[in-house]
């Protein structure tokens, strides 16, 4: 607040010009001075802000017209919202957009989970807010930020117009005449790709205008990921700056929810109980992977790393872990000494304890549902997702879930509200009427059934935060831990300019 | 062929001779430093090396043709495989500050194992193959081929075989190498038709309009498919495979084909039935209109791994690498004559290494004084000789037509950009 006097001097001509338009790339950060106060406010309202873009991404299709109304009326009330209306002026909501945006840029450039979480959500937000544009406003944007890509002839166009129609979605013969066509590498339109949804010949992808928002946003895309890979190396700077360190902390840690890595419970859990425990507090994923690895005596990477992880979450022991895999694997094809050469390995890795000595953390709903989907032989992924809705059917009636219940359940599956349909599934096999949660994690979903079932009493929750500490200053004794704390440290500046591609690929 | 009988015991013996004798270092090292275009791109290539026992050794390296040669012969891999080229020399990982040993290029490679068809072959499961469900192989070839070179603009496409059961391919274009993680797995997942595991009955489903590349596929895949699923693997034969396939048609016609396949026996009549049945809804309703192509599809389409083609630093196995469970050699496939590939006919190594012991032909010892001549290149001629006489030759000659053809696509680069410094 103090230099509120001197935020004046600033060029007003070069903010004025920046703020010409609803949308923005975010190129030039902000110059001007602002509170403490401010800079907080700012921060967590975008924060909110992204937060919604979540969890509508996970309610509703996006893009769909229900999104549409709850992203505005989320961004009205923020006053997010870069369009006119009532209350702050434009300049105001600009203002605050754009300087909101860098702040959380540097509470998220900091590892590689929050970089991904944080473009994935400014990239869904800028889908949006480009659809809203009119015709006009498009070309101005894309003429102000020197976007400028390839058109194809006339005579290519008549050439290829029955491929193109075919190949997207929305485009009818006609519509294809009126609009230019792009030329792009297909690298440059990756979205359209991967869902194929653009016409590819010779490794180039053609196009229609209506379709340019991909390629906007993989420009934008490229840029932010960029953006925050130099944003974290200026990050000591900022962090000598004892105000803005713990309001960026906090910022970073409020809204990516709990990740449910710090092992509060190791060795609560004995390798007995896990039988009754699958069928009483699993969640349907997890159930699933326990009873298909106790009838196969083997799973695929991608169960043995989804299952692995979460019994990792509820507390098993890097000991007890390997002893519950290899006395399930022996049991089938796989002999001790194979075990030991092949298997063993991952689940060490698991624990941190190979390879870069990564402590991983249980696989969140949001990455079971959209990232590395079950194929031949795999039983991972979510059942609400990747399942039949026929055999999903067929497996709730088998767990007794009476039948209005399966409808609901199936109902939400068919409005693709995994989460939704899977919090129904607790409540009905819990008899609780409302879930007080908002379930996202499988690892959650284990913590609250135990609460409901009682086996809260025996608190993790109380007993949190003095074993937390507990289990740091034990783990601190390992040398082990000692080493991959240190070469995490010297590793994480050098990583942030590593390659970010891959970290989005799974979204 | 009893000299093909490979008993995985005489691996020990025989590995030494082959990587000796027979193995294609010159060609080998010829690909992997491709053209010499980009520096150290040899030197930084990962190799990895499963030795007896099942020990694992990553991150090897070599500085040259030599050395890795030295190396194979000293270690005498049971299989060989080949990683991404890194930031650093792999085998100095340990030396570099973590977080700097990056995977910068690899080929973009692809994947596919016959286990992942056993819902849908009924010929045999997991690791067995026979000439009846190899034809999967073949189609997944030809639509992956064709996508490939037609849709991406890829040229340099090496198909191998892996050993075993499967085929991998290694798309050598400059472009496909420097791929990011992000566009390896988008142009994987635009290849993937077939999804769903062990909780999914129906892996494919159509929506209009259908894309390009499907109905390309699709053509390829119809080629096969009568031959294949309706009379070898007899899918409209026993109730069994015909519940599998009615299971994926929409209910209301399900019923009828029920009724109407007791009266007909035929596979290629009932098959007509259904399709008939297809063409009906198209004309009535929307959904499920596909259901004879999506059918096709799920009996035929490739199944790729896609985590083996996502990664940059993913390891896959090297061809002229020897399958230590059926000794056959990892050998490339010439997409012109992928109709008659046999994989049972596939060299073996004890084959290869007894065809090496057998008596001179006259006509090669006169070949072999001439050669004498050149004393310099004596050791390199001997063992292009060896290789002559067993037959890997075949497999080895089309490897020096492929790395041929890639050659002359760097010398038109390098033409461009000198005629192009000419016009300054």
């Amino acid at each position: 607040m103090q230099f509120s006097g001197r935020r004046k001097k600033l060029s007003p001509s070069c903010q004025a010009d920046l703020y010409e338009q609803a949308l923005q790339f975010y190129g030039q950060p902000p110059l001007e001075n602002i509170s403490l106060s401010e800079f907080e406010s700012f921060a967590v309202d975008r924060m909110k802000l992204l937060k919604t873009v979540e969890n509508l991404g996970v309610s509703f299709v996006k893009l769909s017209d229900t999104y549409k109304n709850k992203l505005e009326a989320e961004s009205k009330n923020l006053k997010l919202s870069p369009r006119q209306d009532n209350g702050l002026s434009e300049h105001e909501k600009r203002r605050k957009d754009h300087i909101s945006h860098f702040i959380l840029r540097l509470a998220y450039c900091q590892t590689e989970d929050l970089r991904r979480w944080f473009i994935q959500q400014e990239i869904d937000l800028f889908r949006y807010r480009f659809g809203e544009l009119n015709s006009k406003q498009k070309l101005e944007f894309l003429h102000k930020n020197n976007l400028q890509y390839d058109t194809i002839s006339v005579e290519e166009k008549q050439a290829l117009s029955k491929e193109i129609v075919n190949s997207s979605y929305a485009v009818s013969g006609v519509k294809v005449e009126d609009q230019d066509v792009y030329k792009v590498p297909f690298q440059d339109a990756l979205d359209l790709v991967r869902t194929r949804k653009v016409y590819l010949k010779a490794g180039y992808a053609y196009i229609p205008h209506q379709d340019i928002v991909t390629i906007v946003l993989n420009d934008f895309r490229t840029r932010l990921s960029k953006a925050l890979a130099l944003t974290a190396r200026s990050l000591p700077a900022v962090h000598s700056d004892e105000r803005l360190q713990p309001l960026l902390n906090h910022l970073s840690h409020a809204y990516v929810g709990q990740d449910y890595s710090i092992q509060k419970n190791v060795g609560k859990i004995s390798l007995e109980q896990i039988d009754s425990l699958s069928g009483k507090s699993f969640p349907l994923c997890m159930r699933q992977l326990h009873q298909s690895l106790r009838e196969n005596h083997h799973l695929r990477h991608g169960g043995r790393m989804q299952y692995g992880l979460f019994l990792k979450g509820i507390g098993l022991s890097l000991e007890q872990a390997l002893q519950f895999w290899r006395s399930e694997f022996i049991r089938g094809k796989v002999d001790a000494d194979k075990f030991d050469k092949a298997y063993a390995y991952g689940i060490r890795h698991m624990f941190g304890k190979e390879g870069k000595r990564a402590d991983y953390t249980p696989y969140s709903c949001m990455k079971v549902i959209l990232s590395n989907p079950p194929s031949q032989g795999d039983h991972h992924g979510c059942p609400f997702r990747h399942s039949d809705p026929e055999l999903l059917k067929q497996k709730l009636q088998f767990y007794k879930v009476s039948p209005s219940g399966i409808s609901q359940v199936l109902e939400l599956v068919k409005g693709m509200h995994y989460q939704l349909a899977c919090q129904k599934y607790f409540e009905l096999t819990h008899n609780v009427e409302d879930a007080n949660f908002s379930l996202n994690h499988p690892n959650q979903y284990f913590i609250e059934s135990q609460r409901a079932l009682g086996g809260g009493k025996e608190s993790k929750r109380e007993a949190d935060a003095p074993q937390r500490s507990q289990e740091s200053s034990a783990a601190r004794g390992s040398t082990a831990a000692q080493e991959a704390a240190a070469a995490d440290a010297s590793q994480n500046l050098a990583e942030m300019t590593e390659d970010l591609d891959s970290f989005f690929n799974d979204s | 062929m009893p000299a093909a009988d490979y008993d995985s015991a005489s691996l020990p013996d025989l590995l030494p001779l082959y990587y000796r004798r027979l193995f294609p270092f010159s060609l080998y090292y010829r690909w992997l430093n491709y053209g010499g275009v980009q520096k150290n791109y040899f030197q930084n290539r990962e190799f990895s090396f499963t030795l007896k026992d099942d020990i694992y050794v990553r991150y090897q390296s070599f500085s040259t043709q030599n050395e890795l040669e030295k190396e194979m012969q000293k270690m005498n891999p049971y299989k060989i495989d080949i990683g991404a080229v890194y930031s650093h020399r792999p085998n100095q990982h340990n030396t570099v500050k973590s977080g700097t040993f990056q995977a910068l290029e690899k080929e973009l490679v692809f994947d596919i194992d016959m286990t992942d068809y056993d819902d849908v072959r009924s010929c045999c499961s997991q690791a067995d193959i026979c000439s009846k469900c190899w034809t999967l192989m073949t189609i997944a070839i030809r639509v992956l081929d064709r996508a490939l070179r037609e849709d991406f603009g890829f040229q340099h496409l090496l198909w191998v075989y892996s050993g075993r059961r499967g085929v991998h391919c290694w798309v050598c274009d400059e472009g496909a190498r420097k791929l990011s993680v992000a566009a390896r797995s988008a142009v994987a997942e635009y290849l993937s038709l077939v999804k769903g595991g062990e909780e999914t009955v129906k892996k494919v489903i159509l929506t209009d309009p259908i894309h390009p590349f499907i109905r390309e596929s699709l053509s390829l895949v119809e080629k096969y498919f009568p031959k294949y699923a309706l009379q070898e693997q007899d899918i409209l034969g026993q109730k069994e495979s015909v519940d599998k396939v009615l299971s994926l048609v929409p209910e209301d016609v399900r019923k009828t084909l029920q009724q109407d396949f007791q009266n007909e026996r035929k596979p290629e009549t009932r098959w007509k039935i259904l399709k008939d049945q297809a063409s009906r809804k198209q004309n009535t309703t929307k959904k499920g209109k596909h259901f004879e192509k999506e059918i096709m599809l799920q009996y035929c389409y490739p199944r790729l791994d896609v985590n083996v083609s996502k990664g940059v630093n993913h390891l896959l196995k090297s061809p002229f690498s020897v399958h230590p469970k059926t000794g056959r050699i990892s050998v490339p496939i010439d997409i012109k004559e992928l109709e008659t590939f046999d994989p049972f006919s596939v060299p073996t190594i004890s084959l290869i290494c007894e065809e090496l012991d057998r008596p001179r032909t006259e006509e090669e010892d006169v070949k072999s004084e001439e050669v004498k001549e050149n004393e310099v290149d004596a050791a390199e001629n001997r063992k292009i000789r060896d290789y002559k006489r067993t037959s890997l030759a075949k497999y080895v000659r089309y490897f020096d037509q492929f790395l041929d053809a890639m050659a002359r696509s760097w010398k038109g680069e390098l033409l461009k950009k000198s005629d192009l410094q000419k016009e300054f």
